[in-house]
């Protein structure tokens, strides 16, 4: 698909549907489009229905977490039409306490990928009939994808061979997570040496 | 009188049953899974029976949950790659794929002809393997023994053919951003080929095991049927769309690498049933021979180089005895990884299984920011509630053959 016809594409959703969608831009032959978490389920019933969009399946549902944003999670939706052979990704911005309405009544196979986004990242999701944990232990706390969990989580399972069940610990690591950090000062990495913080502010 | 017998029984002397009020009828849950062989893993199903027929099926996932997507945002670009593996170890290197080609696409790398070439021959591959053991394990989940036994043998020996291009039987990380790892040996080709050749007689007898067997095709025929309008909804892709009579191939639809100058066809379905789904696997596997001869040909035709020359790929061997950038270039790589610039993508290819995507945010380090895998079988299982409703329970086993399941995608 050419950026030509997804130019068209974009100018057709923001003369349609003009109050949901707040912006697009188009990289590397992909268009994504900006809406307001709270017109989601409008608009996406506009995208399945519309004959020129015919996004008749839904691809993925998944989030994106930016924690020093004030709002901080990217909600992304992805859609392919088989009849019209294109591709659209659909996103928007949703603070942490946020309800998002479901998707559901349009596409029914929104049900487990909203599972997965409140099980990974704690988003709600209203009127979804059956918002359990999808993919993570029975009784789990946390959401895993967040940034500010940590990859090695809070708890571990084991074998307890005298009480002969399995039981929860605390992690325990025998040597501390290690995060090596290859970057190279000349490229990208933006090293500030301790008691060196003034230095830059000096410079400006 | 049994508790639970619904019947007003007649005795001899006139006399019926009393009714007290207190006889109740209540469905029967049962666990299938995790440790049952037909649920092709680790899944578990809470299914609620009516008798023999199934009201409700509950699949509960993450029993393999390894959080490969978390573990990739601590990673680099290179140190992901072996993941995909994991994810469906069926058709490993159609998943790599994916990663390769959105890296390639961010970074704006062309990939060198022949690297290109032997990655459409191992995708074909693997989608043989994978077929290959969905078709004969379905037989097997509806009471066929021998399948499974003659399939795995030509496994086997595609796996062998795996390990002598990678080193490794299954989860090989050959395919690398930039192309693939080591160029193959020639005879390797020929022996591709000649294997090739002596495939369809193979796939002739499963199919005579298989398909006009009066078992298979009672327990496969109307089970799980899928119409355009379901396929949709419970956004299918892959077999489980063909065989409900929709012509859609990412192959064809959305030419990756390049696939659009070989010549194959894609394979339909009429009823949408298990039944149509096998069918649709046999013919696929044989549109993959005609794949791998013609990429088998041009391969014996083309040589050259198989890795981009650049900063995402290694230097040749040989430069790094004599250069000293080389050498820096080598090790830099392989601790600090290479930058991809700052964007989102969202990739598909076709994997055996349906479309396999990944959602790849960069931030312009080394390591990804976020990942989201797509698997094709985590949309299909869900869609087992809707499929199962209303069939009878040795009917779950062969809609679950048939949906083609493999955990490590599932839970990732």
């Amino acid at each position: 698909m050419d950026d030509q016809s997804l130019r068209e594409l974009a100018e057709y959703l923001a003369e349609k549907q003009p109050d949901a969608m707040l912006g697009h831009h188009i990289s590397f032959g992909q268009l994504t489009v900006e809406i307001a978490a709270s017109r989601a389920p409008d608009f996406i019933e506009f995208l399945k229905t519309d004959r020129t969009c015919a996004f008749s399946s839904l691809v993925d549902i998944t989030a994106v977490d930016h924690p020093n944003r004030d709002k901080r999670f990217d909600l992304v939706w992805h859609f392919l039409s088989m009849y019209q052979n294109h591709r659209i990704r659909v996103k928007a911005q949703v603070r942490e306490d946020d309800v998002v309405p479901s998707i559901i009544g349009v596409h029914p196979s929104a049900n487990w990928y909203e599972r997965e986004v409140f099980d990974m990242f704690g988003i709600l999701f209203s009127g979804h009939p059956d918002l359990r944990r999808l993919l993570t232990d029975y009784g789990f706390r946390g959401h895993p994808l967040r940034k500010d969990f940590p990859t090695t989580g809070y708890t571990e399972v084991r074998y307890d061979d005298v009480l002969k069940r399995v039981v929860y610990e605390p992690v325990k690591l025998v040597q501390e997570y290690r995060q090596f950090d290859f970057m190279s000062p000349w490229e990208g990495a933006d090293y500030i040496l301790p008691g060196d913080e003034k230095a830059e502010e000096k410079a400006k | 009188m049994m508790d639970g017998d619904i019947r007003t029984n007649t005795y001899d002397d006139g006399s019926t049953d009393a009714r007290t009020g207190e006889q109740k009828i209540r469905n029967f849950n049962i666990n299938f899974g995790p440790q049952h062989p037909a649920a092709h893993g680790v899944l578990r199903l809470v299914l609620e029976l009516d008798g023999e027929i199934c009201e409700r099926c509950d699949p509960h996932i993450g029993l393999l949950h390894r959080g490969t997507e978390k573990l990739m945002e601590s990673r680099t670009y290179l140190q992901n790659l072996p993941y995909f593996d994991r994810l469906d170890y069926v058709g490993t290197m159609n998943q790599e794929h994916a990663w390769c080609l959105a890296i390639e696409k961010m970074t704006g790398t062309t990939v060198p002809r022949r690297a290109q070439l032997i990655r459409v021959l191992y995708c074909e591959i693997g989608r043989i393997l994978n077929h290959l053991l969905n078709v004969t394990t379905q037989a097997m989940d509806v009471g066929a023994l021998t399948p499974p036994l003659w399939g795995f043998e030509e496994r086997e020996k595609l796996m062998i053919f795996y390990e002598r291009a990678s080193g490794a039987r299954l989860h090989a990380a050959y395919f690398r951003p930039g192309g693939v790892h080591q160029d193959l040996p020639p005879d390797l080709i020929e022996d591709i080929d000649s294997w090739a050749k002596a495939f369809p007689a193979i796939l002739a007898d499963i199919d005579g095991l298989l398909t006009e067997n009066r078992i298979f095709k009672q327990r496969n025929a109307d089970i799980g049927v899928v119409s355009e309008t379901d396929a949709l909804d419970w956004a299918f892709s892959g077999v489980m769309v063909r065989g409900s009579g929709m012509a859609w191939d990412l192959r064809r639809a959305q030419p990756y690498e390049c696939y659009d100058e070989f010549a194959f066809q894609i394979p339909v379905g009429k009823n949408g049933d298990c039944y149509d789904r096998y069918l649709c696997r046999m013919e696929e596997m044989l549109q993959s021979i005609h794949i791998i001869h013609q990429a088998c040909e041009k391969l014996r035709n083309e040589p050259g180089e198989v890795m981009a020359r650049g900063k995402i790929t290694p230097p040749a061997r040989g430069d790094m005895k004599t250069s000293m950038e080389a050498l820096i270039h080598h090790f830099k790589l392989y601790t600090e990884g290479f930058h991809v610039p700052e964007g989102e993508i969202y990739v598909a290819v076709e994997a055996p299984k349906g479309e396999f995507g990944v959602y790849l945010v960069a931030d312009g380090t080394n390591k990804p920011y976020r990942v989201k895998l797509r698997a094709p079988g985590f949309a299909h299982l869900q869609a087992m509630d809707y499929l199962c409703k209303g069939h009878q329970l040795a009917d779950v086993s062969a809609i679950l053959g048939s949906l083609d399941i493999v955990f490590g995608e599932v839970d990732r």
